[in-house]
């Protein structure tokens, strides 16, 4: 049977292949945009508060800094006790239009040695781990000069 | 400007990995504090514990459980908790309470003990909380964050793996005469350059460690201290425990995007300078009048930015005050002279209580070896998760 394909987080990304996106939430009352998302109040204190509706955020930005995980990081990460240890690096990107940095993991295969401050990435769909029946997905970020 | 609250004693527990519950640590700083203030437990009306999330139900309740470790007595109990602030925000509450007049002496306790490896966060699916999103869906650890600020550094200052180096080498320095300190041995950037990368640019001694350890401070209004004899003590002069101001435009632990300026434009001060700069404006002096400083070097690289955010040296000048052998012992604003972070390894609740601890012995001139030379003036500084700034300014 066929693993089924589930979020990490519901409503924090969407779409396929090139349409692929992060989904972030937009007051309508002052226009700040909030990811992850808030669906209740607007967080802007000089804001009386307006409905939040969802947005799309850009694919992509430029990254603001970076870093990786040498050492497997404990739970709730989840990590498969019979492999060995693969770091990968994780990517702070700037989203011009929004002026909002999100943080998410590589795409598999690229290194902090790929990686420089201000470099442009693209957000595109990754896996996060498998187990027995479920493909948890979530957001990749890759540098655009590469390949997908 | 406020008024002044007297530090009357100050104690530790040695920091180290001692396989006890947390409650004999803090009742032993507690003691300790009592001792050095030479105030009797049952004079104390109010006990504030700065809580730990590590100890169970006592562990959060730390006012009462340090209070019922000592003997019950009558006193007023309060457990505050902010993660790395916790202990500014427990001096705060017992400062307040003595402004106030609603107690004369108060004791304040942090203590933990600590698991090893990463800080990770409590048993269960928990998808509307930031700690444990962080860890399920990116992995991000502590030292992660570090790294980034760190390369951050790397890409608009040009600061250099050597000049994180150089912070861990001066601090170890410091910390090998430190008799509370867990690490007391002397390193070399070569070194701290062959340990093991944990986080890129980040090495194991550039990150510091978790530990177990204790700290208590006794304080008391001006008045009470006269009349205890205590003609010129430590004084508390301000604490600042602000929180960020919309749009934080710096990624914080533990979250894992910043505020959206594309509606307010930011101030221009982040949120580490804006903590800084409250705690001068309450006590009325500025980054000149400091004798030293004890900052959460949480990494080396760390350390630099706080001497940046406190004004010890303009934006982008660190490691150009680092180098210049400033912020060492004997130098012209030395920081950390404890050791640091980097010397203790972070007992949470208890460090920030521990920052207060150094400054009162160099300013009262009792901290041996590591004396600062005519200290009169001292300042903490400490962020913890969740937007809970730290800053205590002390003067003699």
């Amino acid at each position: 049977m066929p693993r089924v394909l589930t979020p990490v987080v519901s409503g924090w990304f969407a779409g396929d292949g090139d349409d692929f996106h992060l989904v972030g939430t937009r007051c309508s009352a002052c226009g700040s945009v909030f990811f992850p998302r808030e669906d209740v109040f607007c967080r802007n204190p000089g804001c009386e508060g307006g409905d939040l509706t969802e947005t799309p955020l850009s694919g992509t930005g430029r990254i603001w800094s970076y870093t990786d995980t040498r050492y497997q990081p404990p739970s709730p990460y989840v990590t498969s006790p019979e492999l060995p240890w693969r770091p990968y690096a994780l990517v702070a990107v700037e989203l011009e239009a929004e002026r909002i940095v999100v943080l998410g993991q590589a795409v598999p295969g690229v290194t902090v040695a790929d990686l420089a401050v201000g470099m442009e990435m693209r957000v595109v769909p990754g896996v996060l781990h498998e187990d027995a029946h479920t493909t948890w997905t979530t957001w990749h970020w890759r540098p655009t000069g590469v390949a997908g | 400007m406020t008024d002044d609250v007297a530090v009357l004693g100050a104690g530790l527990h040695p920091w180290g990995k001692w396989g006890r519950g947390f409650v004999a640590y803090g009742t032993a700083a507690a003691r300790a504090a009592l001792l050095d203030a030479g105030v009797g437990w049952r004079e104390v009306g109010s006990i504030v514990g700065a809580a730990t999330v590590r100890g169970g139900y006592p562990g959060h309740v730390a006012g009462a459980t340090f209070a019922k470790a000592l003997g019950w007595q009558g006193a007023r109990a309060a457990s505050v908790y902010a993660a790395c602030a916790s202990g500014a925000q427990a001096i705060n509450t017992a400062r307040a309470q003595i402004l106030a007049g609603i107690a004369d002496v108060v004791l304040v306790v942090g203590a933990d003990s600590a698991p090893r490896g990463f800080f990770r966060p409590a048993d269960g699916d928990r998808p509307d909380d930031p700690d444990w999103l962080r860890f399920r869906v990116l992995g991000a650890t502590n030292p992660t964050y570090f790294g980034l600020y760190a390369r951050r550094r790397m890409a608009v200052h040009g600061d250099t793996a050597d000049d994180f180096a150089r912070v861990k080498v001066k601090n170890a320095a410091v910390g090998a005469l430190n008799p509370n300190a867990r690490y007391r041995k002397r390193l070399t950037v070569e070194e701290v350059e062959a340990s093991a990368v944990v986080a890129d640019p980040l090495r194991l001694l550039d990150i510091c460690a978790t530990s177990d350890g204790g700290a208590a401070v006794v304080l008391s209004s001006m008045e009470f201290a006269r009349r205890h004899g205590a003609a010129a003590p430590v004084r508390i002069r301000s604490v600042s425990t602000v929180t960020p101001r919309f749009p934080n435009t710096v990624l914080d632990l533990p979250d894992i995007a910043t505020d959206s300026a594309v509606a307010v434009e930011p101030s221009g001060e982040t949120f580490r300078s804006s903590i800084a700069r409250t705690a001068y404006e309450e006590a009325g002096i500025g980054p000149d009048d400091l004798s030293l400083a004890e900052v959460y070097d949480l990494s080396t690289a760390l350390e630099l930015q706080w001497y940046e955010d406190l004004g010890l040296c303009a934006e982008g000048e660190a490691a150009k005050l680092l180098r210049a052998g400033a912020t060492t012992l004997g130098g012209r604003i030395p920081v950390n002279v404890s050791g640091g972070l980097s010397s203790f390894g972070e007992a949470v609740p208890a460090q920030a209580i521990a920052q207060v601890c150094e400054l009162t012995w160099q300013l009262r001139g009792d901290a041996g070896d590591r004396q600062v030379a005519g200290a009169r003036v001292g300042i903490t500084a400490n962020q913890g998760l969740f937007g809970h700034g730290s800053a205590v300014i002390a003067v003699r």
